[in-house]
Protein backbone atom coordinates (compact mmCIF):
# COMPACT_ATOMS: atom_id res chain seq x y z
CA UNK A 1 0.00 0.00 0.00
CA UNK A 2 1.82 3.22 -1.29
CA UNK A 3 0.96 6.46 1.05
CA UNK A 4 -1.95 8.23 0.32
CA UNK A 5 -0.28 11.57 0.66
CA UNK A 6 2.52 11.37 -2.42
CA UNK A 7 1.56 8.26 -3.73
CA UNK A 8 5.52 7.45 -3.72
CA UNK A 9 6.77 5.53 -0.69
CA UNK A 10 4.99 3.06 0.86
CA UNK A 11 2.64 3.77 3.71
CA UNK A 12 4.36 2.52 7.05
CA UNK A 13 1.61 4.63 9.54
CA UNK A 14 -2.18 3.19 9.58
CA UNK A 15 -4.33 4.93 11.94
CA UNK A 16 -8.00 6.04 12.22
CA UNK A 17 -9.69 9.59 12.49
CA UNK A 18 -12.42 10.70 13.31
CA UNK A 19 -13.38 13.80 11.69
CA UNK A 20 -17.31 15.27 12.14
CA UNK A 21 -18.06 11.31 13.83
CA UNK A 22 -16.74 9.80 10.84
CA UNK A 23 -14.24 7.64 10.69
CA UNK A 24 -11.46 8.05 8.69
CA UNK A 25 -8.70 5.30 8.00
CA UNK A 26 -5.25 7.26 7.08
CA UNK A 27 -1.75 5.01 5.92
CA UNK A 28 0.58 7.07 5.42
CA UNK A 29 4.53 6.92 4.82
CA UNK A 30 6.97 8.07 7.38
CA UNK A 31 8.62 11.32 5.71
CA UNK A 32 4.86 12.92 5.08
CA UNK A 33 3.92 11.87 8.52
CA UNK A 34 7.23 14.07 9.77
CA UNK A 35 6.17 16.94 7.23
CA UNK A 36 2.81 16.90 8.27
CA UNK A 37 3.52 16.66 11.45
CA UNK A 38 0.30 16.30 12.98
CA UNK A 39 -0.42 12.93 11.92
CA UNK A 40 1.89 10.59 13.63
CA UNK A 41 1.98 9.01 17.41
CA UNK A 42 5.65 8.25 18.23
CA UNK A 43 7.56 11.04 16.20
CA UNK A 44 9.03 13.93 18.30
CA UNK A 45 6.48 16.25 17.58
CA UNK A 46 3.77 14.03 18.94
CA UNK A 47 2.83 13.31 22.11
CA UNK A 48 -0.91 11.74 23.21
CA UNK A 49 -1.58 15.53 24.15
CA UNK A 50 -1.10 16.02 20.45
CA UNK A 51 -3.23 13.55 19.72
CA UNK A 52 -6.15 14.87 22.29
CA UNK A 53 -6.09 18.30 20.92
CA UNK A 54 -5.01 17.51 16.91
CA UNK A 55 -7.47 14.28 16.27
CA UNK A 56 -10.25 15.31 18.64
CA UNK A 57 -10.13 18.79 18.48
CA UNK A 58 -10.09 18.99 22.40
CA UNK A 59 -8.67 21.29 24.52
CA UNK A 60 -5.69 20.15 26.51
CA UNK A 61 -2.99 22.09 27.93
CA UNK A 62 0.58 21.12 26.79
CA UNK A 63 3.18 20.44 29.09
CA UNK A 64 3.99 24.12 29.80
CA UNK A 65 7.60 25.04 28.78
CA UNK A 66 7.82 27.30 32.15
CA UNK A 67 7.18 25.11 34.53
CA UNK A 68 9.99 22.62 33.51
CA UNK A 69 12.29 25.52 33.74
CA UNK A 70 10.91 27.10 36.95
CA UNK A 71 11.50 23.84 38.43
CA UNK A 72 14.70 23.87 37.67
CA UNK A 73 15.78 27.20 39.46
CA UNK A 74 13.51 27.11 42.32
CA UNK A 75 13.80 24.15 44.19
CA UNK A 76 12.82 25.68 47.35
CA UNK A 77 9.46 26.07 48.70
CA UNK A 78 8.42 29.50 48.50
CA UNK A 79 5.95 29.34 51.78
CA UNK A 80 8.33 27.01 54.42
CA UNK A 81 11.80 27.29 52.31
CA UNK A 82 11.96 23.71 52.32
CA UNK A 83 14.59 23.15 49.56
CA UNK A 84 14.78 19.61 48.11
CA UNK A 85 17.63 17.97 48.84
CA UNK A 86 16.22 18.69 52.38
CA UNK A 87 12.97 17.60 51.50
CA UNK A 88 14.87 14.01 50.25
CA UNK A 89 16.92 13.60 53.19
CA UNK A 90 14.54 14.22 56.16
CA UNK A 91 12.03 12.72 54.02
CA UNK A 92 8.63 15.26 55.01
CA UNK A 93 7.49 17.85 53.82
CA UNK A 94 7.59 21.25 55.28
CA UNK A 95 4.20 22.12 54.06
CA UNK A 96 1.23 21.75 51.64
CA UNK A 97 2.72 24.13 49.29
CA UNK A 98 5.90 21.65 48.99
CA UNK A 99 3.59 19.31 46.76
CA UNK A 100 3.22 21.69 44.46
CA UNK A 101 6.62 22.72 44.49
CA UNK A 102 8.30 19.18 44.28
CA UNK A 103 5.56 17.84 41.84
CA UNK A 104 7.38 17.08 39.18
CA UNK A 105 9.44 14.67 41.54
CA UNK A 106 6.86 13.00 43.55
CA UNK A 107 5.33 11.01 41.49
CA UNK A 108 8.07 8.17 41.57
CA UNK A 109 8.61 8.16 44.90
CA UNK A 110 4.52 8.30 45.82
CA UNK A 111 4.48 5.20 43.45
CA UNK A 112 7.80 3.50 44.84
CA UNK A 113 5.67 4.12 48.79
CA UNK A 114 2.10 3.71 47.82
CA UNK A 115 2.39 0.22 45.74
CA UNK A 116 2.53 2.11 42.24
CA UNK A 117 -0.14 4.74 43.00
CA UNK A 118 0.23 8.38 43.17
CA UNK A 119 -3.92 10.07 43.16
CA UNK A 120 -5.76 9.78 46.17
CA UNK A 121 -9.30 7.84 45.13
CA UNK A 122 -10.38 7.72 48.97
CA UNK A 123 -12.49 10.42 51.15
CA UNK A 124 -13.06 14.38 50.10
CA UNK A 125 -13.66 16.81 52.49
CA UNK A 126 -17.39 17.84 52.86
CA UNK A 127 -17.12 21.30 52.53
CA UNK A 128 -15.08 21.09 49.01
CA UNK A 129 -17.93 18.98 48.33
CA UNK A 130 -19.28 18.27 45.04
CA UNK A 131 -17.16 20.34 42.15
CA UNK A 132 -14.19 18.94 43.67
CA UNK A 133 -16.13 14.81 43.04
CA UNK A 134 -17.08 15.91 39.55
CA UNK A 135 -13.73 17.44 38.60
CA UNK A 136 -11.74 14.03 40.17
CA UNK A 137 -14.40 12.13 37.60
CA UNK A 138 -13.46 15.00 34.76
CA UNK A 139 -9.80 13.93 35.34
CA UNK A 140 -10.40 10.37 35.10
CA UNK A 141 -12.37 10.28 32.29
CA UNK A 142 -9.72 12.42 30.43
CA UNK A 143 -6.94 9.00 31.67
CA UNK A 144 -9.58 6.99 30.02
CA UNK A 145 -9.40 9.11 26.83
CA UNK A 146 -6.14 8.93 26.61
CA UNK A 147 -6.11 5.24 26.50
CA UNK A 148 -8.93 4.73 24.06
CA UNK A 149 -6.99 6.98 21.77
CA UNK A 150 -3.88 5.37 22.26
CA UNK A 151 -5.86 1.92 21.84
CA UNK A 152 -7.51 3.98 18.55
CA UNK A 153 -10.51 3.55 19.55
CA UNK A 154 -11.88 6.46 18.62
CA UNK A 155 -15.57 6.44 18.74
CA UNK A 156 -15.90 5.74 22.22
CA UNK A 157 -13.18 8.28 22.67
CA UNK A 158 -15.67 10.76 20.86
CA UNK A 159 -18.23 9.71 23.43
CA UNK A 160 -16.01 10.31 26.44
CA UNK A 161 -15.15 13.50 25.28
CA UNK A 162 -18.65 14.82 25.11
CA UNK A 163 -19.04 13.76 28.69
CA UNK A 164 -16.28 15.63 29.96
CA UNK A 165 -17.67 18.92 27.44
CA UNK A 166 -20.77 18.67 29.37
CA UNK A 167 -19.49 17.95 32.86
CA UNK A 168 -16.95 21.05 32.38
CA UNK A 169 -19.87 23.21 31.28
CA UNK A 170 -22.50 22.27 34.20
CA UNK A 171 -19.10 22.91 36.20
CA UNK A 172 -18.51 26.33 34.74
CA UNK A 173 -22.27 27.25 34.88
CA UNK A 174 -21.93 26.70 38.95
CA UNK A 175 -19.43 28.98 39.40
CA UNK B 1 -3.59 3.58 97.01
CA UNK B 2 -5.38 -0.09 96.66
CA UNK B 3 -4.41 -2.14 93.62
CA UNK B 4 -8.08 -2.23 92.62
CA UNK B 5 -8.32 1.18 92.53
CA UNK B 6 -5.16 1.75 91.01
CA UNK B 7 -6.35 -0.39 88.49
CA UNK B 8 -9.62 1.55 87.73
CA UNK B 9 -7.98 4.71 87.32
CA UNK B 10 -5.24 3.32 85.46
CA UNK B 11 -7.18 1.03 82.44
CA UNK B 12 -8.82 3.04 79.81
CA UNK B 13 -12.59 2.16 80.01
CA UNK B 14 -12.91 1.61 76.42
CA UNK B 15 -10.42 -1.52 77.57
CA UNK B 16 -12.58 -2.73 79.65
CA UNK B 17 -15.57 -3.49 77.42
CA UNK B 18 -14.93 -6.84 75.65
CA UNK B 19 -15.10 -6.89 71.54
CA UNK B 20 -15.52 -9.30 69.09
CA UNK B 21 -13.10 -12.17 68.18
CA UNK B 22 -11.25 -11.34 71.62
CA UNK B 23 -10.11 -14.38 71.74
CA UNK B 24 -7.48 -13.26 69.55
CA UNK B 25 -7.67 -9.69 68.52
CA UNK B 26 -6.91 -7.37 71.74
CA UNK B 27 -7.68 -4.08 69.87
CA UNK B 28 -8.54 -2.32 66.83
CA UNK B 29 -7.41 1.41 65.35
CA UNK B 30 -7.66 3.80 63.18
CA UNK B 31 -6.11 6.86 62.91
CA UNK B 32 -6.36 9.76 60.43
CA UNK B 33 -3.47 12.58 59.93
CA UNK B 34 -4.60 15.87 58.70
CA UNK B 35 -3.14 19.26 58.61
CA UNK B 36 -4.93 22.86 58.61
CA UNK B 37 -4.47 24.66 55.53
CA UNK B 38 -1.74 27.51 54.86
CA UNK B 39 -0.18 26.53 57.75
CA UNK B 40 3.53 25.47 58.18
CA UNK B 41 3.73 21.79 59.41
CA UNK B 42 4.57 21.13 63.09
CA UNK B 43 8.06 20.08 62.02
CA UNK B 44 9.74 23.29 60.46
CA UNK B 45 7.11 25.69 62.63
CA UNK B 46 8.47 28.26 65.17
CA UNK B 47 6.31 28.15 68.55
CA UNK B 48 4.83 31.07 67.72
CA UNK B 49 3.20 29.08 64.19
CA UNK B 50 2.71 25.65 66.42
CA UNK B 51 0.82 28.24 68.98
CA UNK B 52 -1.26 29.45 66.46
CA UNK B 53 -2.23 26.45 65.29
CA UNK B 54 -2.93 25.07 68.74
CA UNK B 55 -5.26 27.80 70.05
CA UNK B 56 -7.41 27.19 66.64
CA UNK B 57 -8.18 23.67 67.38
CA UNK B 58 -8.51 24.28 71.26
CA UNK B 59 -10.77 27.21 70.29
CA UNK B 60 -13.22 25.12 68.58
CA UNK B 61 -13.24 21.58 70.19
CA UNK B 62 -11.90 21.97 73.85
CA UNK B 63 -14.15 20.87 76.21
CA UNK B 64 -16.99 20.43 73.05
CA UNK B 65 -19.18 17.32 72.73
CA UNK B 66 -19.37 15.03 70.27
CA UNK B 67 -21.93 12.83 69.89
CA UNK B 68 -22.18 9.50 72.13
CA UNK B 69 -18.84 10.29 72.58
CA UNK B 70 -19.02 13.30 75.37
CA UNK B 71 -17.16 15.88 76.21
CA UNK B 72 -13.04 16.18 74.55
CA UNK B 73 -11.08 17.31 77.30
CA UNK B 74 -7.52 18.93 76.27
CA UNK B 75 -4.32 18.70 78.32
CA UNK B 76 -1.16 21.14 77.07
CA UNK B 77 1.39 17.80 76.74
CA UNK B 78 4.10 20.83 77.77
CA UNK B 79 2.56 20.71 80.94
CA UNK B 80 2.48 17.45 82.11
CA UNK B 81 5.19 15.67 84.36
CA UNK B 82 7.50 13.33 82.73
CA UNK B 83 5.48 10.38 84.29
CA UNK B 84 2.31 11.30 83.11
CA UNK B 85 3.13 11.83 80.00
CA UNK B 86 4.81 8.03 80.04
CA UNK B 87 1.63 7.06 81.30
CA UNK B 88 -0.52 8.29 78.37
CA UNK B 89 2.15 6.64 75.71
CA UNK B 90 1.83 3.60 77.60
CA UNK B 91 -1.95 3.53 76.92
CA UNK B 92 -1.27 4.00 73.19
CA UNK B 93 -3.06 7.63 73.78
CA UNK B 94 0.01 10.10 72.36
CA UNK B 95 3.03 9.00 70.46
CA UNK B 96 6.66 8.60 72.20
CA UNK B 97 7.38 12.07 69.99
CA UNK B 98 4.93 13.50 71.12
CA UNK B 99 6.03 13.02 74.70
CA UNK B 100 9.72 13.75 73.89
CA UNK B 101 9.46 16.81 71.78
CA UNK B 102 6.11 18.92 73.17
CA UNK B 103 6.18 21.91 71.26
CA UNK B 104 2.95 24.09 71.61
CA UNK B 105 1.45 20.54 71.41
CA UNK B 106 -1.56 18.74 73.12
CA UNK B 107 -4.11 16.17 72.78
CA UNK B 108 -7.86 16.25 73.05
CA UNK B 109 -8.98 13.13 74.85
CA UNK B 110 -12.62 11.66 75.12
CA UNK B 111 -13.79 10.71 78.81
CA UNK B 112 -13.70 6.35 77.90
CA UNK B 113 -10.25 7.37 76.15
CA UNK B 114 -11.23 5.81 73.45
CA UNK B 115 -10.46 9.05 70.97
CA UNK B 116 -7.79 10.53 71.68
CA UNK B 117 -6.61 13.84 69.16
CA UNK B 118 -2.86 14.49 68.94
CA UNK B 119 -2.09 18.31 68.36
CA UNK B 120 1.29 19.54 66.60
CA UNK B 121 2.48 15.63 65.98
CA UNK B 122 3.98 15.12 62.99
CA UNK B 123 1.11 16.36 61.57
CA UNK B 124 -1.07 19.16 63.05
CA UNK B 125 -3.84 17.09 64.28
CA UNK B 126 -4.05 13.31 64.35
CA UNK B 127 -7.59 11.64 65.55
CA UNK B 128 -7.32 7.96 66.71
CA UNK B 129 -10.50 5.88 67.78
CA UNK B 130 -9.25 2.90 69.80
CA UNK B 131 -12.03 -0.15 70.09
CA UNK B 132 -11.98 -3.40 71.99
CA UNK B 133 -11.16 -6.58 70.06
CA UNK B 134 -12.02 -6.45 66.13
CA UNK B 135 -14.29 -3.72 65.22
CA UNK B 136 -12.49 -1.56 62.43
CA UNK B 137 -15.16 -0.46 60.56
CA UNK B 138 -16.61 0.37 63.76
CA UNK B 139 -13.35 2.72 64.40
CA UNK B 140 -13.16 4.01 60.89
CA UNK B 141 -17.23 5.29 61.05
CA UNK B 142 -16.26 7.61 64.54
CA UNK B 143 -12.75 8.38 63.02
CA UNK B 144 -14.61 9.72 59.71
CA UNK B 145 -17.34 11.59 61.77
CA UNK B 146 -14.81 13.19 63.98
CA UNK B 147 -12.90 14.04 60.66
CA UNK B 148 -16.30 15.60 59.13
CA UNK B 149 -17.05 17.28 62.60
CA UNK B 150 -13.24 19.13 62.22
CA UNK B 151 -13.87 20.18 59.02
CA UNK B 152 -17.06 21.91 59.73
CA UNK B 153 -14.34 24.65 61.73
CA UNK B 154 -11.08 24.42 60.08
CA UNK B 155 -9.83 24.02 56.80
CA UNK B 156 -7.63 21.01 55.89
CA UNK B 157 -4.80 20.67 53.85
CA UNK B 158 -6.12 19.16 50.47
CA UNK B 159 -5.33 18.28 46.73
CA UNK B 160 -7.48 16.61 44.22
CA UNK B 161 -4.65 14.48 43.23
CA UNK B 162 -2.71 13.95 46.63
CA UNK B 163 -5.60 14.03 48.53
CA UNK B 164 -5.06 14.83 52.66
CA UNK B 165 -1.32 16.38 52.67
CA UNK B 166 0.96 15.13 55.26
CA UNK B 167 4.03 15.69 56.80
CA UNK B 168 5.28 12.61 55.70
CA UNK B 169 4.86 10.66 51.88
CA UNK B 170 4.32 7.58 53.72
CA UNK B 171 0.66 9.18 54.73
CA UNK B 172 -0.86 11.27 52.21
CA UNK B 173 -3.64 10.44 50.44
CA UNK B 174 -6.55 9.43 53.29
CA UNK B 175 -3.67 9.80 55.93
CA UNK B 176 -4.82 6.52 57.40
CA UNK B 177 -3.46 4.06 59.22
CA UNK B 178 -5.68 1.06 60.25
CA UNK B 179 -4.24 -1.76 62.75
CA UNK B 180 -5.82 -4.50 64.76
CA UNK B 181 -3.39 -5.81 67.57
CA UNK B 182 -3.48 -9.40 67.62
CA UNK B 183 -2.64 -12.69 70.40
CA UNK B 184 -0.97 -15.11 68.44
CA UNK B 185 0.78 -18.09 70.46
CA UNK B 186 0.00 -20.93 68.05
CA UNK B 187 1.06 -19.48 65.70
CA UNK B 188 4.34 -18.49 67.24
CA UNK B 189 4.61 -21.90 68.67
CA UNK B 190 4.08 -23.81 65.42
CA UNK B 191 6.93 -21.42 63.54
CA UNK B 192 3.69 -20.56 61.08
CA UNK B 193 4.35 -16.92 62.00
CA UNK B 194 7.98 -16.68 60.05
CA UNK B 195 6.06 -17.86 56.53
CA UNK B 196 3.35 -15.73 57.27
CA UNK B 197 4.96 -12.66 57.96
CA UNK B 198 6.32 -12.39 54.43
CA UNK B 199 2.98 -13.20 52.82
CA UNK B 200 1.19 -10.25 54.25
CA UNK B 201 4.24 -7.88 53.71
CA UNK B 202 3.40 -8.78 49.77
CA UNK B 203 -0.21 -7.39 50.06
CA UNK B 204 0.77 -3.86 51.16
CA UNK B 205 0.33 -4.91 54.84
CA UNK B 206 2.72 -4.47 57.87
CA UNK B 207 3.32 -7.12 60.70
CA UNK B 208 5.00 -6.17 63.48
CA UNK B 209 5.89 -7.22 66.92
CA UNK B 210 4.51 -4.38 69.76
CA UNK B 211 6.89 -3.04 72.43
CA UNK B 212 9.34 -5.08 71.24
CA UNK B 213 12.49 -3.53 68.46
CA UNK B 214 13.23 -5.61 66.34
CA UNK B 215 11.22 -9.13 64.49
CA UNK B 216 10.79 -10.43 67.78
CA UNK B 217 6.92 -9.95 69.42
CA UNK B 218 6.73 -9.40 73.07
CA UNK B 219 4.04 -11.67 74.18
CA UNK B 220 2.94 -13.14 71.12
CA UNK B 221 1.13 -9.42 70.24
CA UNK B 222 1.37 -8.38 66.35
CA UNK B 223 0.02 -5.31 65.12
CA UNK B 224 -1.06 -5.70 61.33
CA UNK B 225 -1.52 -2.14 59.80
CA UNK B 226 -1.97 -0.66 55.84
CA UNK B 227 1.21 0.29 54.83
CA UNK B 228 -0.09 2.02 51.80
CA UNK B 229 -2.04 5.40 51.99
CA UNK B 230 -2.81 6.20 48.30
CA UNK B 231 -4.91 5.00 45.17
CA UNK B 232 -7.18 2.91 47.42
CA UNK B 233 -10.35 4.27 49.62
CA UNK B 234 -10.51 4.04 53.23
CA UNK B 235 -13.27 1.50 52.81
CA UNK B 236 -10.78 -0.79 50.57
CA UNK B 237 -8.04 -0.44 52.73
CA UNK B 238 -9.96 -1.40 55.77
CA UNK B 239 -11.71 -4.05 53.87
CA UNK B 240 -8.23 -5.28 52.80
CA UNK B 241 -6.89 -5.96 56.14
CA UNK B 242 -10.18 -7.19 57.81
CA UNK B 243 -9.30 -9.59 54.73
CA UNK B 244 -6.13 -10.66 56.24
CA UNK B 245 -7.15 -10.65 60.00
CA UNK B 246 -9.91 -12.71 59.48
CA UNK B 247 -7.55 -15.38 58.10
CA UNK B 248 -4.83 -15.00 60.51
CA UNK B 249 -7.63 -15.54 63.40
CA UNK B 250 -8.63 -18.92 61.45
CA UNK B 251 -5.19 -19.97 61.45
CA UNK B 252 -4.41 -19.04 64.86
CA UNK B 253 -7.56 -20.66 66.22
CA UNK B 254 -6.81 -23.57 64.02
CA UNK B 255 -3.39 -23.86 65.22
CA UNK B 256 -4.32 -23.64 68.69
CA UNK B 257 -7.05 -26.31 67.95
CA UNK B 258 -3.93 -28.61 66.77
CA UNK B 259 -1.76 -27.88 69.45
CA UNK B 260 -4.67 -28.70 72.01
CA UNK B 261 -5.03 -31.79 70.26
CA UNK B 262 -1.41 -33.15 69.59
CA UNK B 263 0.39 -31.67 72.76
CA UNK B 264 -2.48 -31.04 75.31
CA UNK B 265 -0.24 -32.20 78.37
CA UNK B 266 2.90 -29.72 77.19
CA UNK B 267 0.75 -27.11 76.63
CA UNK B 268 -1.15 -27.52 79.98
CA UNK B 269 2.72 -28.00 81.44
CA UNK B 270 3.79 -24.69 80.46
CA UNK B 271 0.81 -22.47 80.99
CA UNK B 272 0.64 -23.59 84.16
CA UNK B 273 4.36 -22.83 84.62
CA UNK B 274 3.64 -19.25 83.71
CA UNK B 275 1.16 -19.29 86.10
CA UNK B 276 3.39 -20.35 88.68
CA UNK B 277 5.53 -17.74 87.58
CA UNK B 278 3.59 -14.94 87.52
CA UNK B 279 2.02 -15.90 90.95
CA UNK B 280 5.04 -16.37 92.64
CA UNK B 281 8.18 -14.39 91.15
CA UNK B 282 9.69 -12.09 93.76
CA UNK B 283 11.54 -10.24 90.79
CA UNK B 284 10.35 -10.49 87.12
CA UNK B 285 11.52 -8.87 84.01
CA UNK B 286 9.33 -7.55 81.27
CA UNK B 287 10.33 -10.25 78.65
CA UNK B 288 9.95 -12.73 81.16
CA UNK B 289 6.37 -10.83 82.71
CA UNK B 290 4.82 -10.74 78.99
CA UNK B 291 5.96 -14.15 77.97
CA UNK B 292 4.13 -15.43 80.93
CA UNK B 293 0.98 -13.91 80.24
CA UNK B 294 1.09 -14.83 76.71
CA UNK B 295 1.32 -18.59 77.81
CA UNK B 296 -1.76 -17.84 80.55
CA UNK B 297 -3.94 -15.82 78.18
CA UNK B 298 -3.57 -18.93 75.76
CA UNK B 299 -4.39 -21.33 78.71
CA UNK B 300 -7.44 -19.25 79.01
CA UNK B 301 -9.01 -19.02 75.77
CA UNK B 302 -8.17 -22.23 75.51
CA UNK B 303 -9.93 -23.43 79.15
CA UNK B 304 -6.91 -25.14 80.25
CA UNK B 305 -7.45 -22.23 83.31
CA UNK B 306 -10.31 -21.15 84.73
CA UNK B 307 -11.69 -18.27 86.89
CA UNK B 308 -9.39 -15.92 85.48
CA UNK B 309 -10.35 -13.48 83.21
CA UNK B 310 -8.99 -12.83 79.71
CA UNK B 311 -8.52 -9.51 80.34
CA UNK B 312 -5.70 -9.76 81.94
CA UNK B 313 -2.69 -9.95 79.68
CA UNK B 314 -4.80 -6.27 78.28
CA UNK B 315 -4.31 -4.93 81.57
CA UNK B 316 -0.72 -6.22 82.90
CA UNK B 317 1.09 -5.41 79.63
CA UNK B 318 0.20 -1.67 80.30
CA UNK B 319 0.16 -1.96 83.85
CA UNK B 320 3.79 -3.67 84.56
CA UNK B 321 5.05 -0.90 82.37
CA UNK B 322 7.91 1.48 83.40
CA UNK B 323 5.51 4.37 83.82
CA UNK B 324 2.72 2.54 85.61
CA UNK B 325 4.84 0.66 87.73
CA UNK B 326 6.35 3.50 88.60
CA UNK B 327 3.29 5.96 89.45
CA UNK B 328 1.76 2.71 91.42
CA UNK B 329 4.99 3.05 93.40
CA UNK B 330 4.25 6.72 93.67
CA UNK B 331 8.42 6.97 93.36
CA UNK B 332 11.15 6.76 90.60
CA UNK B 333 11.96 3.60 90.21
CA UNK B 334 15.35 1.88 89.26
CA UNK B 335 15.45 -0.90 86.56
CA UNK B 336 16.07 -3.60 89.28
CA UNK B 337 13.54 -2.23 91.44
CA UNK B 338 11.06 -2.07 88.48
CA UNK B 339 11.62 -5.57 88.07
CA UNK B 340 10.89 -5.80 91.69
CA UNK B 341 7.58 -3.94 91.52
CA UNK B 342 6.58 -6.09 88.56
CA UNK B 343 6.59 -8.82 90.27
CA UNK B 344 4.73 -7.46 93.08
CA UNK B 345 1.93 -6.22 90.77
CA UNK B 346 1.41 -9.16 88.75
CA UNK B 347 1.03 -11.49 92.32
CA UNK B 348 -1.55 -8.89 93.71
CA UNK B 349 -3.45 -8.89 90.98
CA UNK B 350 -3.54 -12.12 90.17
CA UNK B 351 -4.68 -12.63 94.05
CA UNK B 352 -7.22 -10.09 93.31
CA UNK B 353 -8.69 -12.50 90.68
CA UNK B 354 -9.24 -15.33 93.15
CA UNK B 355 -10.55 -13.15 95.76
CA UNK B 356 -13.00 -12.18 93.25
CA UNK B 357 -13.95 -16.08 92.44
ZN1 LIG C 1 4.09 9.86 1.79
ZN1 LIG D 1 6.78 24.07 51.91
Amino acid sequence: MYCQECQQRPATLHFTKIINGEKNEFHICEQCAKEKGDFIPGSNSFSIHNLLSGLLNFEQPLSDPGTAARSKQVTQCSQCGMTYPEFAKIGRFGCMNCYKTFASKLDPIFKRIHGGNTDHSGKIPKRLGNDLLERKKINQLREKLQQLIAQEEFEEAAEVRDRIRSMQQRLEGRD
Amino acid sequence: MSLERFMSEAISPWMKREGPDSDIVLSSRIRLARNLENHVFPMVANEQQAEEVNQQIRQHYADESYGSVGRLTYFDVDQLKPIEKRVLVEKHLISPNLAEDPKKSGVLMSEDESISIMINEEDHIRIQCLFPGFQLSEALTLASGIDDWFEEKVNYAFDEKHGYLTSCPTNVGTGMRASVMMHLPALVMTQKMHRIVPAINQLGLVVRGIYGEGSEAQGNVFQVSNQMTLGKSEQDIVEDLRGVVLQLIEEERSARKNLFETSKIQLEDRVHRSLGILSNSRIIQSKEATKCLSDVRLGIDLKIIEGISRKILNELMILTQPGFLQQYAGKPLSPDERDIRRATLIRERMKLEKNNE
